[in-house]
């Protein structure tokens, strides 16, 4: 494998991790109530801002983190009790809409509080490069990457083996049949809400030392991670991983062997063709059985 | 009190003649000189308009507390037009008709500018822009003038710099802003004019968040003896970090895009070695003492500082040369008269602002050099000058 090659794929890997995090925040509301909640990026931007401000306050990085997550997870929480259930009962379309006026006031929030200019984070462990045949990695990737596989591992345990979890799992297959075994659809929603709000902070943090943070990040990293979880199938955890994974290495490649003017083009050029294919995404269930 | 002003306004002239002789007297007695100004002070480009605003403030109280101009007050009509291409044409409107200006200084971003200058050709009143794209000069408009240097001149200096260190092939990489477009395409331009070959030309989009793939592909490329980045914002930021993690050893040149701490700040250790053209004003403390442009930049960055208590911007810095350039031709006209008050500014000559030493002309409604700018190197995280 040519250094030039693995370069490419070390970017696009780094990248794609972030973008399969936002994406696992998609899926997991989409999972409890059939939203998709467009204020996704704002929680990966409250995470990077809050913990910007917290560092610059005088807390320790690790201290910091925790705090913007808990922060982000209790707006997600505050979103998801004073304006989505509100409206239960309102068709899926309002409860979306809902969420893109939560993320504009959350955007405007944002650069009333802290300001509009452009944050940097300090790295974890430093800002060495490491060389990898060839290529080189910087070690805030690799937090990156691990903290997904960590995230992602949680996740299926969470899921797979929690009663927490199941009951989220069995709300997102049959709503009204969970609500009969006694399961507290509400509940379940604030907890869906409150975890994704916590795994976006949890990317707005792990990406700020490379992108830096600021009032609007959360647009890119919102849209991206949307697509990454249409490519990968919205529902589907793994799908999300799949997807965001895919996006990055896609975006990376075609930077670099074809034109980076056309990068984003053909990332979503992409991300059509599989859906023509594939309507529900790499991984998803097949709406079919879902009537 | 609209209808008191227009009295006023229509009884000015005949005040004028009879204060002709007793002008001290008559000071407080004659109608202000209105200056207009439409800034973006709030909104995307507020970076832009906010300290523009505070210089414009601030020059017009210390004239006035000076005696004011000809005798009479400065008056303040400033607008913020939110980086809105619509409200600056209705500001500008206002400006005109109601508020009756007597010249024009404002537009903080070209797309401002550019739709506002139908209204000021037609109607005849002195603008001053402040903002940077050649188009807003180039072709001449009678009625309009700018301050700050162009993306032009960046590309230039930028290429003499270059051909100092015996560099001819380049590699170019730039966003997908309106500023990183017209600056790629102004280097473009002049490339060959310098015997530079631009053999690379790669992108990056507004929000991207990682350029190793395209500095990879640069890196590849063996003719590329040095890369240039015209870029705003975060971009640069990053891509700088990403030029130093993939180790490329060639020369780095960023744009005028970035010439404020800012940069510095979100770069880091990464931004060493970076060059860059900038104005004067960044390197205002250390510019040496027999710098004609000294004298001036030093001034201004300590009553905005004293003042407003954070760092001055060269933004900031073509306020007040539009301010001081409008002034200057009123005095030198010894009137506020549209027509001949245009005429002096099209004949200010050898004139040193913030922005460096103006030199303007019929076919020159902008009237810097190339010496208005400096060439630096970060070093140790702060700037130092290139000799």
């Amino acid at each position: 494998m040519s250094a030039q090659l693995l370069q490419y794929l070390l970017a696009g890997l780094t990248i794609g991790a972030i973008y399969a995090l936002v994406a696992l925040g998609f899926s997991i509301i989409y999972n409890a109530s059939q939203v998709i909640n467009f204020a996704q990026g704002e929680f990966v931007m409250i995470g990077g801002m809050a913990s910007m401000s917290l560092i610059g306050a005088g807390l320790p990085l690790p201290l910091a983190a925790a705090l913007a997550i808990v922060v982000t997870t209790l707006v997600g929480m505050a979103l998801e009790k004073f304006a989505v259930e509100r409206a239960r009962g309102a068709p899926v379309v309002t409860l979306i809409i809902i969420t893109i006026g939560a993320s504009i006031l959350l955007r405007g929030l944002a650069g009333l509080v802290w300001d509009k200019n452009i944050h940097p984070l300090p790295a974890f462990s430093g800002d060495r490069p490491i060389a990898v045949g060839g290529a080189t990695i910087l070690p805030q990737s690799l937090w990156v990457l691990g903290v997904t596989l960590v995230v992602v591992a949680g996740l299926w345990w969470f899921f797979n083996r929690t009663l927490h979890g199941k009951a989220m799992l069995a709300t997102s297959h049959n709503r009204l049949a969970a609500q009969l075994a006694g399961i507290s659809v509400r509940r379940v929603l604030l907890i869906s809400f409150g975890l994704s709000a916590a795994l976006g902070a949890l990317a707005g943090i792990l990406v700020a030392p490379i992108t830096f943070t600021s009032w609007d990040i959360g647009v890119m990293l919102g849209l991206k991670g949307f697509a990454a979880a249409i490519l990968g199938g919205l529902g589907s955890g793994p799908g999300a991983v799949l997807g965001g994974l895919a996006l990055g290495l896609v975006e990376a490649l075609s930077a670099g062997y074809v034109s980076s003017a056309y990068k984003d083009v053909i990332a979503f050029g992409i991300i059509l063709a599989v859906l023509v294919l594939m309507p529900s995404g790499l991984l998803g269930q097949r709406s079919a059985e879902r009537v | 009190m609209s209808i008191v002003c227009r009295f006023a306004a229509l009884g000015r002239p005949l005040v004028a003649f009879a204060a002709g002789a007793t002008l001290a007297f008559a000071a407080h007695a004659q109608a202000p000189i209105k200056i207009g100004a439409f800034l973006s002070v709030t909104g995307p480009a507020a970076f832009l308009g906010d300290p523009e605003q505070k210089t414009l403030e601030l020059y017009v109280e210390k004239i006035n507390a000076a005696g004011g101009v000809l005798g009479r007050k400065l008056q303040l009509v400033a607008y913020d037009s939110a980086g809105d291409a619509d409200k600056a044409r209705t500001f500008v409107k206002r400006l005109i008709e109601e508020d009756k200006v007597d010249a024009i200084v404002g537009g903080s971003t070209t797309g401002e500018t550019m739709a506002v200058i139908p209204l000021v050709e037609q109607a005849g009143v002195p603008f001053i822009s402040l903002a940077g794209a050649v188009v807003i000069v180039e072709p001449v408009k009678k009625w309009v003038f700018k301050t700050p240097h162009t993306d032009r001149m960046a590309c230039e200096k930028i290429f003499v710099d270059m051909k100092a260190r015996n560099i001819s092939k380049i590699g170019l990489i730039s966003g997908s802003g309106g500023f990183d477009k017209s600056m790629r395409a102004q280097c473009l331009e002049v490339a060959k004019n310098y015997g530079i070959e631009i053999v690379a030309d790669e992108t990056y989009g507004a929000k991207d968040t990682d350029m190793t793939a395209q500095l990879t592909k640069m890196r590849q490329n063996a003719q590329i003896q040095a890369v240039l980045n015209a870029g705003f914002g975060a971009g640069p930021a990053i891509l700088t970090k990403n030029f130093r993690q993939i180790g490329m050893t060639v020369p780095l040149y960023q744009s005028h895009g970035v010439a404020s701490k800012e940069f510095i700040k979100l770069a880091g250790d990464a931004a060493n070695g970076v060059r860059l053209p900038a104005a004067a004003l960044l390197v205002a403390k250390s510019l040496p003492f027999d710098d004609p442009q000294k004298k001036v930049v030093v001034a201004y960055e300590h009553e905005f500082e004293s003042r407003y208590h954070q760092d001055v911007s060269t933004f900031g810095g073509h306020a007040y040369d539009g301010l001081y350039l409008v002034v200057d031709a009123m005095k030198k006209a010894h009137s506020t008269d549209k027509a001949r008050v245009r005429d002096a500014i099209e004949s200010t000559r050898g004139w040193m602002g913030v922005d460096g030493e103006f030199n303007l002309s019929p076919k020159d409604h902008m009237g810097l050099d190339l010496s208005a700018f400096r060439m630096l190197e970060i070093k140790n995280g702060d700037w130092t000058l290139v000799k």
